[in-house]
């Protein structure tokens, strides 16, 4: 007999040893996210992806799927507090989407769109963030970061590189590069690296290809986030 | 940025010290910060060189601990203490004095970076304050005659070994006695008992004991310790939390100064108990004066076989190191203890899996607080029975809570689980007619005058040993402020609702202090609390939004009066957001303002 959990109602067949993330993914239930990609092990920071697990909130992208679990995910009480969190996000931050580059690609954006963020609700911390232009082909701009650790596991997993970590702590918490300067021009990340592209914000974007596709014919300005995913569109990177 | 030169011959010996051991950096870093007031950007790359560790990892230890900085930070370092026992008992008058008379800005270090001053979380020395930490000690019992003369002291650059003695002493203040604080063990006796009777026979006791971790979350000792010594690999590890960070708590400080024979002697019978050989001491930043009293009571017992390669002739192996915190009240759960004593930065772990089984460098890690070690010891001597008799069904035993507040003998009360809190706070005295008293720190619960009936006991009221009484004088709002600012400045980060929503909380509870609330702010404080509360990734988060919103639900009238006005009253303020305008031109008349 295969194992199965209910989210929303429907029932999801699961493998031992999946997450409630992965079996819904699987049968292409949607379950927002940011610091999560398939590729990498789970980090279960953003919390974006709580659901409401016989009862009781869980992050479902580290929850290991058991059986008979009954799964909450697009009820209008996970999606509010979700909004919430959204709005955490963009407030805690310096979040420019009218001019920013990633607009329309931004995973960040698509889930605010996605879980019917309005407004920012709160009042907006401004904080000062450095910004780092010093690399000949990659911007980070720290004012967008989220993070979600993903460009520091595809650095050090995929690229061999660990250009990048965390640092700080609270709101003080910021992606720290890997030189003695601390600017990632003297580090040996290029713009092929998965590293420069994983980012699901603004924050690493590769120079000078940001509007190879023009603001309002972008992937999330076109379909919303629950029916494309993830899915980063290619950048031509030689010009 | 070019690299200054930087003599690293003293960085050289403390990393020969710790035998080039990348799992050590949380210590080497301490080390470094000490000797040079900082870790300065080449000596971090020095670091990272001599470890093999990615510069990145480095740089975000630094950032991560309190007391730790890039940036270099006066010769002398004072901290005061901010809980809000040391409010009540008048540090904001102590800061102004000391930054007065030093000519220093709070937060800042003196541009000749002859001394830096700021304010720390809880010291546990809630009993005996205001208190600080100067360069990593304690100071107790703050007067301003006493700051006026620390400051001449600094001035004279008097070293600290010069000061006056009696600044740092520190009393155990035990008031009452009971099981635990009663009975005195031979070192060695626990250790026997298991040599005699066998590990299974001494696991049974604890099982029978009904012990119960004592840090607050109260897991069963003996189940822990089963599924530890079960788990199917080697080697296994004991770790013992003496990181109370909880503000105040001050039973473990307690403990650890007359009783760390004992809380070791927990250690090497539960090292007995699941096999392991290797166990560590996490000791809080704060409590660095233990640190060497420590290592002499290790020393000693290594002397007496009762440490080392043949314990007391058993062939068991088992032997124990000090880490030393950096300040951060994270690392007191026990996830983020694990990767601070792994020397990164304490952000706690995704669970499962669970530290019995996957702890130390992914080992099976017996993990517990300072008394659960010591009763352990306790009942291998005396039996589980004998612990058991006290307490209530689903908590055995008795428990020590550190009293602090408007009580007449604050300090450590030894009580029986199940004893209510209008029974400790007679025993303490309280001062006054009593307004709310914390339960379990403000992670625990605040209760009004109307339930000191209720009993300090996992069914009721659990608690990790912090119990703050505050009479009618004291102003509730106040209370929740200084805990919404604990949570703020403590968060680690890593959790959307916890790092965000703890600021969340200060801010709005800020805003209704400085009388520009109204029940739209109180209704949001309800929202996010219950966001921040059952979204969040750890116990921190999970407990943060805990005062706000007991004391909103027990003393909402209290809020109610600071409101401006029922309706919604933005934050921003228009005339003071203009005064940087009037500052550059010179301007200051009337039209230079706007009306609010």
């Amino acid at each position: 007999m295969s194992l199965t959990i209910t989210i929303d109602g429907q029932e999801i067949p699961f493998e031992p040893g999946q997450t409630v993330m992965q079996a819904a993914a699987e049968a292409g239930v949607y379950i927002p996210h940011l610091c999560y990609n398939p590729d990498f092990k789970p980090h279960g920071s953003c919390k974006l992806c709580t659901c409401k697990v016989n009862g009781r909130y869980a992050t479902t992208c580290t929850l290991p799927a058991a059986e008979g679990m009954v799964v909450e995910n697009k009820t209008e009480g996970v999606q509010a507090d979700r909004r919430r969190l959204t709005q955490m996000l963009f407030v805690e931050g310096n979040h420019y989407c009218p001019f920013c580059e990633k607009s329309g690609n931004c995973q960040l954006q698509a889930v605010a769109y996605h879980v019917g963020m309005q407004d920012s609700f709160f009042g907006h911390f401004y904080p000062r963030r450095e910004m780092d232009a010093s690399h000949p082909d990659i911007l980070l701009d720290r004012d967008r970061c989220i993070q979600c650790d993903l460009c520091v596991k595809a650095s050090r997993e995929v690229d061999g590189k660990s250009v990048f970590g965390l640092g700080g702590r609270g709101m003080r918490t910021r992606l720290v590069v890997n030189s003695e300067s601390g600017l990632l021009k003297d580090t040996d990340i290029a713009k092929e690296d998965r590293a420069a592209h994983i980012c699901p914000t603004g924050a690493i974007i590769v120079k000078r290809v940001g509007y190879q596709i023009p603001i309002g014919e972008r992937l999330y300005d076109r379909q919303d986030i629950s029916q494309v995913g993830n899915r980063q569109p290619a950048l031509r990177l030689e010009e | 940025m070019v690299s200054t030169p930087v003599d690293v011959t003293k960085v050289d010996a403390i990393l020969d010290e710790y035998r080039r051991d990348p799992l050590m950096l949380v210590q080497i870093l301490r080390r470094v910060q000490a000797e040079y007031g900082c870790v300065p950007p080449a000596v971090r790359m020095h670091i990272s060189r001599a470890l093999n560790l990615p510069p990145a990892q480095v740089h975000g230890v630094v950032e991560f601990y309190h007391f730790m900085s890039s940036a270099p930070q006066g010769a002398y370092r004072i901290r005061l203490s901010d809980n809000i026992t040391d409010r009540m008992l008048g540090n904001e008058a102590i800061m102004d004095r000391l930054c007065e008379k030093l000519g220093v800005k709070r937060g800042e270090t003196r541009a000749d970076g002859r001394v830096s001053v700021d304010y720390t979380s809880c010291t546990g020395m809630c009993d005996q304050g205001p208190a600080a930490l100067a360069n990593g000690l304690a100071v107790t019992r703050l007067t301003v005659t006493r700051v006026d003369e620390m400051a001449r002291l600094i001035e004279m650059s008097a070293p600290l070994t010069t000061w006056p003695h009696d600044w740092f002493h520190v009393e155990d203040n035990i008031r009452r006695r009971h099981l635990t604080l009663n009975t005195e063990i031979e070192p060695g006796a626990a250790i026997r008992a298991v040599i005699k009777r066998g590990a299974d026979a001494i696991l049974r006791e604890v099982q029978l004991s009904g012990l119960r971790g004592r840090g607050g979350a109260g897991y069963g000792t003996a189940l822990k310790w089963k599924v530890c010594r079960e788990a199917p690999w080697t080697p296994r590890y004991v770790t013992c939390n003496a990181d109370e960070g909880e503000p105040g708590t001050f039973k473990d400080r307690v403990l650890l100064t007359g009783f760390a024979d004992v809380m070791i002697e927990g250690m090497t019978v539960c090292a007995m108990i699941i096999g392991a050989e290797k166990g560590f001491i996490y000791l809080r930043g704060e409590y660095e004066y233990l640190h060497h009293h420590l290592l002499e009571v290790l020393w000693r017992r290594r002397a007496e076989h009762l440490l080392g390669a043949d314990i007391l002739g058993s062939g068991k192996k088992f032997d124990v190191d000090i880490h030393l915190g950096a300040g951060a009240y994270i690392c007191g759960e026990e996830n983020a203890l694990i990767e601070s004593l792994e020397g990164k930065r304490g952000i706690p772990r995704v669970r499962p899996p669970f530290l019995a089984t996957h702890g130390y460098l992914q080992h099976p890690t017996a993990n517990n607080n300072v008394e659960t070690f010591v009763q352990a010891a306790q009942i291998a001597v005396e039996g589980g029975q004998w612990f058991s008799a006290a307490g209530t069904e689903k908590s055995k035993g008795t428990k020590l809570l550190s009293v602090s507040g408007d009580v007449e003998r604050p300090g450590i009360y030894e009580i029986p689980w199940g004893a209510t809190v209008a029974h400790v706070c007679e025993e303490a005295r309280a001062l006054g007619e009593i307004l709310a008293v914390q339960v379990g720190g403000p992670s625990g619960a605040m209760i009004s005058a109307a339930e000191l009936e209720r009993r300090v006991a996992y069914e009721d009221l659990p608690t990790g040993g912090s119990f703050m009484v505050f009479n009618t004088s004291r102003d509730i709002v106040l209370i929740a402020q200084n805990f919404a600012r604990f949570f703020a400045r403590e968060s680690c980060g890593f959790c959307t609702p916890c790092r965000v929503g703890t600021q969340v909380l200060r801010r709005t509870i800020d805003k209704v202090v400085a009388g520009h609330g109204s029940e739209i702010e109180l209704g949001e404080i309800e929202e996010i609390g219950r966001i921040v509360k059952g979204m969040s990734h750890c116990g921190l988060g999970q407990t943060a939004a805990n005062p706000i919103l007991d004391s909103l639900k027990r003393f909402r009238d209290r809020y109610e009066s600071r409101l401006a006005t029922r309706e919604f009253v933005p934050d921003f303020d228009l005339d003071s957001a203009v005064a940087e305008s009037r500052r550059l031109t010179g301007r200051d008349d009337s039209l230079a303002h706007l009306a609010r």
